[in-house]
């Protein structure tokens, strides 16, 4: 972002005046060293962007093989490779460092802190990520291919797999050992750097989804560790936990691994909440309705998220108590769900709306969320789920929460603050075709996976009965529509921000927006919030 | 559990009767749909238009569940409509309210904003309200679940054996007691796939097995699943079954057909590069047909038992390693015997041609790199012998040595 880049000492909007004087390191020191939070968070973000296209050129290789019935690209050995790789990237390379690139840009400006608590931790968690990315990529140029057998790392189908999938392991733990890492420096930050007068109840919603999402996951990655260096060490060293062969379970391994897993969908989900609950109010020009309702919901969602776990394994054959209460449990989360969605039609309700990008995607977010919502209210019911698991009405339903969730949060998020990281303005029509072309495409590509599902279509087939041939055919025309949205967003909105080719940003583009992020100038200085600024009695406002 | 077979008996009758009323008043909705979509998806040219439905297994474009042919089928399918209805109220009646106010709630009409920002009666209500629909959900659900886990008085018991990539069935119990067989996908389905050239498929392509699973009418089933190497999955969606054969764990499923006729299902759970190639195909039969069956494979069965202790030509024994060849190897090492990729050529390879045959054997009983060549125990000694001979002759491994089913005795001994 070289409209940072290039004044990174002359933009204070505040008297800092000594400390302006920035002597860090230049050149490709300044990104190697970097231990700024901006810098840091700019490299986050640049970062799984590039994993976003990679994943999704994968995403494209099998969509292409499915466009018609029998093989016509690739074997099907290739394939499970294909469908595996695209999961682990896009959770661990592209989603997950997406929301730390946001965290480590917005949490210090958003609670008037002057950068991250551990800022020489956070530069080790962000350059941890290169090795981890190269290990799972890599991989596909090992003897045998990369892992095949699914994002889940199931056993016993793991301890067939060739050495790639040591690699794969190995960039789980490192890139595990990041999040964790990070994730202790956002909640130090949080509890103890926030500007006087910003008490938790003040903090802006992106940085209490963020709190909650670091608790989760301190919470849940040494877990994921366990469960692949139990795998690591049935294929190596003798040891039987999952081994059925040696007296082991490959269903503890899926229960440790959905321990794991679950609350990993909140931690990729709790974050794109938060960024929706700051652009609607924006947008609407009126207050959060229930922010304390909001912090509940959150909260409430983060825990009960570590007891819906099974859900993801009814077909495994529980007992029927155990079906009946992951099934209840998981019907529960529904709740807090729909009171987030009500607080935010309720923000928009009697609001004074406009619909610049941010906004565009925001009310996308939620209008598809939703769908994947409701879907996913009706997969846990668990007879419904017998006929569903494992079908591609499981892969349309975490599509619509990760893709038009997750993915499109984080769109709306880089619109809504691009400006205050570049200094310049996006182009709005550029903007809103590539919000339009998202929504149409997504929906092309994942709404028929939804009868695909309904009638049978098991997921991770290379091939399939001809009656299924259309709506697949449909879904790749829409996947690659989707793809090239996507590169366009990059050449034609991000790219010419960074460039600097565009109208000047104001301090605060947005006449509805409220917080301290708002209180800089633009592009915001290479440091900010030195000394603690003065805040007034809402925290979102500097005094002095 | 005879007063809760009768509740659910009827149940299920009002339930039909809802299903029909609702059934009756959607199917135009869906059925427009998909004409929608179907001419979105004609031009692509796809080859859809040589193909028609499959009876017991997938239709053209279709938006639903199978048709039920078990009870519980049914029950899943009344589930699910009921679920979709719901969702999808609350889906319009939430989103009127949103879009309503996207319109009249701009800037640009004026709209000036309003300064209201909590209500802790509105919270309370609006967590109460989906709470109270959550749990009327959950109780429809809960008896269907309970129902569909109770697996008690079974009238045939069958072990389902997931393999890599086939399936094995055993009846343990119940009519057809002692039946035994391997059940793998026809192999020109298989070729086919990989030729990419789909034009003259039929319409169960991918879904055709030698050996289907063969059952009663009207009799309760229960499907107990296992699995010889890696997780896989028995799923025949008609039935309104699905069930993980997890290594080293027995874990079981029931169904009761209502209806004769062919019901296709395929695997389910990621098991391997032939996960796509393991169909499932359910033979419904009446229960005079199915008796008639029966008897006619307990006979086949009979004569088909190989004497181990036969000595076999060497003519002969190729034939029928020949066949055990495309059966169980050609879908790795290929018919060339090349090989692919990871996979091992047979051809020209120094165990294969190797005169001490105790290698290859061995190679064939244990399985070899780590699990990626599975153990083929399962087949018989003659099965064995037949391939083994045949590998040792085929392509340019013109040998000339013959192994004979006695050696594999000896070899399982070891």
């Amino acid at each position: 972002m070289s409209a940072v880049l290039d004044h990174p000492a002359h933009a204070g909007g505040h008297a800092h005046d000594a400390h302006d004087h920035h002597h860090g390191p230049s050149g490709w020191r300044r990104w190697l060293f970097a231990t700024n939070h901006k810098d840091i968070g700019t490299l986050y973000l640049l970062f799984s962007f590039t994993m976003l296209m990679v994943g999704g050129v994968l995403a494209l290789l099998i969509r292409a093989e499915l466009f018609q019935p029998g093989l016509q690209l690739v074997n099907p050995e290739l394939f499970n490779q294909l469908t595996t790789m695209h999961g682990l990237i896009m959770v661990f390379g592209a989603i997950m460092p997406a929301f730390v690139g946001f965290a480590n840009w917005m949490v210090p400006l958003q609670i008037g802190a002057s950068d991250m608590a551990f800022a020489r931790m956070n530069n080790f968690s962000f350059w941890l990520m290169i090795p981890a990315a190269l290990l799972l990529v890599g991989s596909f140029f090992m003897p045998g291919g990369a892992p095949a057998a699914g994002w889940t790392l199931y056993a016993p189908l793991t301890l067939q797999m060739g050495p790639s999938m040591d690699a794969g392991i190995f960039a789980m733990h490192i890139l595990g050992a990041s999040s964790i890492m990070g994730s202790i420096n956002i909640i130090v930050t949080i509890l103890n750097m926030r500007a006087p007068g910003m008490t938790l109840m003040k903090m802006p919603m992106f940085c209490w989804t963020w709190l909650i999402t670091a608790y989760l996951l301190i919470a849940v990655m040494p877990v994921l560790a366990g469960a692949i260096t139990m795998t690591l060490t049935d294929r190596h060293f003798g040891t039987s936990f999952f081994n059925p062969a040696g007296g082991g379970d490959p269903v503890m391994y899926q229960h440790i691994f959905w321990f794991f897993g679950h609350p990993e969908v909140y931690i990729m989900i709790l974050p794109a909440f938060g960024i929706i609950s700051q652009i609607v109010p924006a947008f609407a020009r009126k207050k959060l309705f229930g922010y304390a309702s909001m912090v509940y919901a959150t909260s409430s969602i983060a825990i009960l998220s570590f007891i819906v776990w099974a859900h993801h394994m009814f077909t495994t054959g529980m007992p029927v108590t155990g079906q009946l209460f992951f099934m209840y449990a998981t019907m529960l989360i529904s709740v807090p769900t729909a009171v987030k969605i009500f607080n935010w039609v309720a923000t928009m309700w009697r609001g004074s709306m406009t619909f610049e990008t941010p906004m565009l995607f925001a009310v996308g977010f939620i209008f598809v969320f939703t769908i994947g919502g409701f879907t996913g209210l009706i997969l846990a019911m668990a007879p419904i789920d017998i006929q569903l698991q494992d079908t591609y009405y499981v892969v349309a339903h975490f599509h619509y929460v990760l893709v038009a969730g997750s993915l499109f949060a984080l769109f709306a998020g880089v619109y809504y603050w691009l400006p205050k990281w570049t200094g310049v303005m996006y182009s709005e029509v550029r903007g809103k075709i590539h919000f339009w072309a998202s929504l149409i495409f997504f929906n092309i590509t994942f709404f028929p996976m939804h009868f695909l599902g309904l009638a049978g279509m098991p997921r991770r087939y290379a091939d399939y009965p001809m009656q299924f041939a259309d709506f697949n055919a449909i879904a790749s025309i829409g996947a690659f529509g989707f793809g090239l949205a996507q590169v366009y967003f990059f050449v034609a909105v991000v790219l010419p921000c960074m460039r600097g080719n565009g109208a000047k940003a104001p301090q605060k583009p947005w006449d509805g927006a409220e917080g301290l992020e708002w209180e800089v100038p633009s592009p915001a200085p290479f440091h900010t919030f030195e000394t603690p600024p003065k805040l007034d009695a809402t925290a979102t406002r500097v005094i002095g | 559990m005879c007063s809760r077979g009768l509740v659910l008996r009827r149940r299920g009758q009002w339930f039909r009767f809802m299903r029909l009323k609702q059934v009756r008043t959607m199917k135009s909705i869906p059925r427009k749909l998909a004409s929608v979509l179907w001419l979105a998806g004609a031009w692509i040219g796809s080859v859809a238009h040589a193909v028609s439905d499959l009876p017991g297994g997938p239709a053209v474009n279709q938006l639903n569940l199978h048709p039920p042919a078990t009870r519980i089928a049914e029950e899943q399918h009344f589930l699910h409509w009921m679920m979709l209805i719901i969702c999808t109220v609350i889906f319009v009646a939430v989103f009127a309210v949103m879009f309503y106010s996207i319109w009249k709630h701009r800037k640009s009409q004026g709209a000036k904003s309003a300064n209201f920002h909590e209500s802790v009666t509105v919270e309370v209500v609006w967590t109460v309200i989906p709470f109270l629909i959550v749990i009327g959900m959950a109780l429809p659900a809960t008896k269907v679940l309970v129902a569909q886990k109770d697996t008690t008085n079974a009238d045939l018991t069958i072990k389902t054996t997931g393999y890599q990539w086939k399936w094995g069935y055993d009846y343990l119990k119940g009519e057809g007691e002692g039946l035994s067989y391997i059940s793998t996908i026809d192999s020109s389905h298989r070729a086919m796939s990989n030729s990419g050239d789909v034009a003259n498929a039929p319409n169960d392509y991918l879904l055709k097995v030698d050996n289907p699973l063969v059952v009663p009418v009207g009799k309760k089933i229960r499907i107990i699943t296992t699995a010889n190497d890696v997780i896989h999955a028995f799923m025949v969606p008609a039935f309104g079954i699905k069930q993980d054969a997890i290594p080293g764990f027995v874990r079981d499923t029931w169904f009761r057909a209502e209806k004769v006729g062919d019901y296709y299902g395929q695997c389910a759970e990621l098991c391997g590069k032939e996960h796509a190639y393991m169909p499932i195909h359910v033979k419904v039969l009446s229960a005079p047909d199915y008796s008639l069956w029966v008897e006619a494979e307990l006979k086949k069965a009979a004569a088909k038992l190989d004497d181990p202790a036969k000595v076999w030509a060497l003519d002969d024994i190729l034939k029928r390693g020949e066949k055990v060849y495309a059966a169980n190897c050609a879908a790795c090492h290929q018919a060339s015997g090349k090989g692919a990729g990871p996979i091992k050529p047979l051809d020209g390879s120094a165990i294969v041609k190797d005169a001490d045959h105790a290698k290859q054997i061995q190679v064939l009983l244990q399985g070899a790199a780590n699990g990626a060549m599975p153990a083929w125990k399962q087949l018989s000694d003659t099965d064995l012998a037949a391939v083994v001979s045949y590998t040792k002759n085929a392509w340019s491994n013109k040998t000339g040595q013959l192994v004979q089913p006695s050696e594999i005795v000896a070899q399982r001994a070891k």
